[in-house]
């Protein structure tokens, strides 16, 4: 059986990436589309919060990619710092650009949806200011990358940056179910006595759950479908500064 | 198009953000691996002409 760390050689990584990355895109669109348009077309209002309700298939995977992507940025730093692979450290580059944008997308989505159900768009909640903190941390992720010219010092350094980061990501998560202060509703969607019907805490109901599943799969192949895009990227623009600095000796 | 009643602002600027966000991405992602291979190849050609 072929070892994961195969994937740590930059030239296989870059054939498998352009040989999944086709159907991983196609499929992502499919899913996406398929979610989307189900959700925003043909599921009713919801009896208290009217057509708010349609907000949710964009900004609840949004923001589920948004906590997740930083966990995975936290794994692959970490590969990074024990066995110094490059590809595990560029593969955490090129997924914090998605990760900031699915963080932007579910703090502006949040907003839009807060201010006609809560009468306001912003509160310091416990949730929304990690979530806030957590787009600070990615912006700050990416603009450290671009800072330091060598990049294995650079990879170093973001990888710890990351591993402080992962404390606000991880309070993004849990906040909700911790702290009672904030307007910002506990879990409703992916939690097991919900689904099983063993609690009798409000839950999604299925009319707007299987639209939902089918958007957190889409934005999930999407995010894989951009991650080997870019990881590929990198390797490309690692490659050419390798053969340039060759150049520039001889 | 669905009727979205009073909260049809909210509902179309959610979608009209999330969607311009994230097609903005993918191009730049498709932007930048074109640029980036175009690049190699350019420099593998060089190393080969040597």
């Amino acid at each position: 059986m072929a070892s994961i760390w195969e994937y740590a050689n930059p030239v296989k990584f870059s054939k498998t990436a352009s040989t999944v990355l086709p159907w991983v895109s196609v499929l992502a669109a499919v899913t996406l589309a398929v979610g989307l348009v189900w959700g925003f077309f043909f599921t009713p209002d919801d009896f208290r919060q009217g057509s708010t309700v349609k907000i949710i298939y964009i900004h609840v995977p949004s923001a589920m990619m948004a906590i997740n992507i930083w966990a995975m940025m936290l794994v692959t730093s970490l590969i990074w710092l024990i066995r110094r692979h490059h590809v595990s450290v560029l593969a955490a580059k090129g997924a914090a650009s998605v990760g900031v944008v699915m963080t932007l997308i579910a703090l502006i989505t949040g907003a839009v949806w807060g201010q006609p159900m809560w009468g306001t768009w912003w509160v310091w909640d416990p949730r929304l200011t990690s979530f806030l903190i957590l787009f600070l941390f990615y912006l700050g992720y990416l603009a450290l990358w671009e800072a330091i010219d060598d990049p294995d010092t650079a990879a170093d350094l973001t990888s710890v940056l990351c591993i402080v980061g992962s404390v606000f990501a991880m309070l993004s998560r849990y906040a909700v179910n911790f702290w009672n202060q904030g307007l910002h509703q506990g879990a409703s969607v992916m939690r097991a006595g919900a689904v099983t019907g063993t609690d009798t805490e409000e839950k999604v109901s299925n009319i707007f759950f299987y639209p939902l599943l089918l958007c957190i799969i889409g934005f999930v192949l999407l995010f894989v479908a951009l991650v080997f895009l870019r990881t590929r990227t990198e390797i490309h623009k690692r490659r050419t500064s390798a053969l340039l600095a060759r150049e520039r000796l001889s | 198009m669905p009727e979205l009643g009073k909260y049809a602002t909210e509902v179309l600027t959610a979608y009209g953000v999330s969607i311009v966000l994230t097609t903005v991405l993918v191009l730049a992602s498709i932007r930048a691996a074109r640029k980036a291979r175009k690049d190699l190849e350019a420099a593998e050609a060089r190393r080969d002409e040597r």
